[in-house]
C-alpha cells in the first residue's frame, strides 16, 4: 500500500532535496471527504538511532515548508529554523533525527490544490477538499508509521506548527514523548479569523484568481496574494519592532511626494515582502491553510473543555510564548497551560521577553533557545537518550 | 550555554545534590516523603525542586512569577510554569499533589486566605513558611522609630514592597483556625534559619521567631 517514489515527474521539482511518500490508502478527512492517494513531501536531518527513539517532528507554520535546516530550494534563503536546527544547535542533528513535512494542502510537494488531481489530470484548484489541522496530522502520522517510529521523542512547532503539536499530543498521546507548542493557540480567535479573511478576500478579489482556476488558465493572482502577505506580515511584527526598524523614514527621498508611490520605508518593506512571497507560494494553498487554522478549536473537538484533550496524558509539555506577540498572545498560550494543569499534565511554561512580536519564534532569541535546550536535555535524560 | 555545559550540569547532579539547602528549605525538604508529588509555588530558581527531584525522587512541578526564575528552572530540566499563586492555582484539580509548598511567598499574595484554601484543595498537605511580623525587632523598630520596619525579610520601603500581606505567627495560627485546617507540624526559626523549640502558638515564639514554618492538612471529619 505504501511506497516511496522518486521525486516528482516535473524536472524542477525532481531536483528539490527531500523525499516523497505516496500513500495509496485514502485519508478520511474531517470534512467527510476522502483523499487518496496522498503525497507527503518531507525532509529529514540527522540519523535515526537503532531503537528509533530520537526522532523529532518539526511542524511548520502557515507559509513554512519541509526545509527548516537548509536553504530554500526556490528562493535560496536560509532554512526558516536554521538558527535552531543543525549540527550542535538546539535541535541538534548530531543527536536527534529531525523530520519535517510539507503540510497537507501545502505547495511544496505534498498533496494540495496546486498538485494534479489524478481523477482529472488537471490541477485540483478549489476541487481539492477543505482540510483541517487534524487532517494535516493524519497525513503526518502516515509518514511516522511508514518510518516505523513508535514514539516521537518530540513534536515541535510554532504558530500553526504549534496547533499541529497540540493536535498530535491530543490525538496520539502515546506516540509523543515531549510536545513543544510555541507562540500558538488551542483555537483561532475572532481576530485571527478576521485577519485571515482579509488575506483570502485579497486573493479572491484578484481577477487573475479566476475562481481558483488560475493554473489551468496560465495566470497567477500575484497581486492578491502579495496583499494577503502584506496584511499578514504586519500581524507578525510588534508595533515597537516596526517603529524601531522603520519609524517614519522616507524611502530614497528627501520629502513626501504627495502621491501613492512607496514614500515610506515601511511601505517599501511590505511591498517587498508581498512580491517575494508570490515566487514561492501558491494562492490557493494560502486559502486552504488559513482555513485550516480558522477551523482549529481543540476544546470543541473534546466536548468543549480543553483539559479533556489532554486527560491522562503522559507527554511532557513545554509551552513558550513571547511578550510582544499579539497574534497568538501569552493569554492564549496560558490557556493551554491551564488546561494542561487541569489535566495534571507535566508542563513547563515560559514567556520570553522580546519586542519582536510573533516572528520572535523564527528569530535568534537566546532566552527561547536556552529554555528549549534545557527542556529537551531534561526530556532526553528521562527518555534515556545519550547526551552528546 | 552550549549543549556540553548543559550535559555537564546533569552529570554533576550528585555535586548539586550535595550542596546544602538554605536553612528553611532544608526543613521543608525534611517534611516531604520520598517519591511523592510536589508543587512548589514561588519556586524561584528551583533550588528546592532540584534537591527534591534528585535526592528524594519526587515528581516535582513549580510555579514562579519571575521570567529569569522560570527560565533557570526549565533550563535545568525542571517542570515549571510562569505564573503566580493568586491566578494560577485555580486550574489544578483537587488532590493533584501530595504536598504543595509555599515558601516565603504568602505575604506577597493578594488573597492569602484564598491561596491557602487552594493549596489544601489541590494538595493533601500544604507546607507554608513566611516571615514573622511579630518578631521583637520589628515591634521595637516600629515602637522606637515610628517608621515601617525595613530590615531582614522586609528589605523594602513601605511604598515599593511586594510584601503586601505581612502577618505574625499568631495571625497565621488564627487563620488556620478560621479555615478549620489542621496544623500537622509547626516550626519557628531564628534569623539564621535555625529551628528552635518553642510552641509556635505561644507569645514567646511570636516574639522571637524570624520565620514560621507550618505543615497543614485538611481537617478529617
Amino acid at each position: 500500500m505504501i511506497s516511496d517514489r522518486a521525486d516528482g515527474s516535473v524536472e524542477e521539482i525532481a531536483r528539490r532535496p527531500g523525499h516523497r511518500l505516496v500513500v495509496a490508502e485514502p485519508l478520511a478527512l474531517d470534512s467527510g471527504a476522502t483523499l487518496g492517494p496522498v503525497t507527503i513531501a518531507y525532509q529529514t536531518y540527522g540519523t535515526l538511532n537503532a531503537d528509533k527513539s530520537n526522532a523529532i517532528l518539526i511542524c511548520h507554520a502557515l507559509t513554512g515548508d519541509q526545509y527548516p535546516a537548509e536553504p530554500h530550494p526556490v528562493t535560496g534563503k536560509p532554512g526558516w529554523w536554521s538558527t535552531l536546527a543543525g549540527p550542535g544547535k538546539v535541535l541538534d542533528t548530531d543527536r536527534y533525527f529531525l523530520i519535517a513535512t510539507n503540510v497537507l494542502g501545502g505547495c511544496m510537494g505534498s498533496s494540495g490544490p496546486k498538485e494534479t488531481d489524478p481523477a482529472t489530470g488537471k490541477p485540483w484548484g478549489l476541487s481539492f477538499p477543505v482540510i483541517t489541522i487534524a487532517d494535516m496530522v493524519r497525513a503526518q502520522k502516515r509518514l511516522i508509521d511508514h518510518l516505523g517510529i513508535e514514539t516521537l521523542f518530540a513534536v515541535i512547532g510554532g504558530s500553526m506548527g504549534g496547533m499541529q503539536v497540540l493536535e498530535w499530543a491530543a490525538s496520539h498521546p502515546e506516540r509523543v514523548f515531549a510536545a513543544v507548542p510555541i507562540a500558538t493557540a488551542a483555537r483561532h480567535s475572532a481576530q485571527n479569523i478576521a485577519f485571515h479573511e482579509v488575506g483570502r478576500q485579497a486573493i479572491m478579489a484578484d481577477p487573475d484568481w479566476c475562481q481558483g482556476n488560475y493554473l489551468a488558465q496560465g495566470r497567477n493572482p500575484a497581486r492578491g496574494l502579495a496583499v494577503a502577505r502584506m496584511a499578514a506580515h504586519i500581524t507578525y511584527l510588534s508595533e515597537p519592532a516596526l517603529h524601531r526598524k522603520f519609524g517614519r523614514q522616507l524611502r530614497n527621498r528627501e520629502a513626501v511626494t504627495y502621491g501613492f508611490d512607496a514614500d515610506f520605508e515601511v511601505e517599501s518593506y511590505l511591498r517587498h515582502q508581498g512580491s517575494s512571497f508570490v515566487d514561492r507560494f501558491d494562492a490557493n494553498s494560502y486559502l486552504y491553510i488559513t482555513r485550516a487554522c480558522d477551523y482549529f478549536d481543540l476544546a470543541a473537538e473534546h466536548g468543549g473543555a480543553l483539559a479533556n484533550a489532554f486527560r491522562g496524558t503522559r507527554t511532557r509539555f513545554c509551552v513558550i510564548s513571547f511578550t510582544s506577540d499579539w497574534l497568538y498572545p501569552t493569554s492564549e498560550n496560558r490557556a493551554i497551560v491551564h488546561a494542561l494543569n487541569a489535566a495534571a499534565a507535566n508542563v513547563s511554561f515560559v514567556e520570553v521577553e522580546t519586542d519582536k512580536g510573533h516572528d520572535a519564534f523564527l528569530l535568534d532569541e537566546p532566552e527561547f533557545f536556552a529554555t528549549l535546550r534545557g527542556f529537551l536535555d531534561g526530556c532526553a535524560q528521562h527518555r534515556g537518550l545519550a547526551s552528546r | 550555554m552550549s549543549a556540553a555545559t548543559a550535559g555537564t550540569g546533569r552529570i554533576d547532579a550528585g555535586a548539586a545534590a550535595a550542596r546544602p539547602l538554605r536553612g528553611d528549605l532544608a526543613l521543608v525538604a525534611d517534611l516531604i516523603e520520598p517519591g511523592s508529588r510536589v508543587l512548589d509555588v514561588g519556586c524561584g530558581e528551583g533550588e528546592l525542586l532540584d534537591y527534591l527531584t534528585r535526592v528524594k525522587g519526587v515528581d516535582g512541578r513549580g510555579i514562579e512569577l519571575s521570567q529569569s526564575g522560570v527560565n533557570a528552572c526549565v533550563r535545568h530540566g525542571l517542570s515549571v510554569i510562569q505564573g503566580d499563586a493568586d491566578s494560577d492555582l485555580g486550574a489544578y484539580p483537587p488532590d493533584s499533589f501530595d504536598y504543595v509548598v509555599l515558601s516565603q511567598t504568602l505575604q506577597a499574595t493578594r488573597q492569602p486566605r484564598a491561596v491557602i484554601e487552594h493549596l489544601l484543595r489541590i494538595g493533601r498537605r500544604a507546607i507554608v513558611s513566611f516571615p514573622n511580623f511579630g518578631h521583637w525587632r520589628v515591634r521595637l523598630h516600629l515602637l522606637v522609630r515610628g517608621r515601617m520596619p525595613v530590615a531582614h525579610h522586609f528589605n523594602h520601603d513601605w511604598y515599593d514592597t511586594p510584601n503586601i500581606h505581612l502577618c505574625t505567627v499568631r495571625d497565621f495560627v488564627a487563620l488556620t483556625a478560621a479555615l478549620g485546617v489542621t496544623i500537622e507540624k509547626s516550626v519557628t526559626l531564628d534569623h539564621a534559619g535555625r529551628p528552635f523549640s518553642l510552641d509556635p502558638r505561644g507569645e514567646l515564639a511570636n516574639l522571637l521567631a524570624a520565620q514560621g514554618l507550618f505543615m497543614l492538612s485538611r481537617r478529617r471529619d
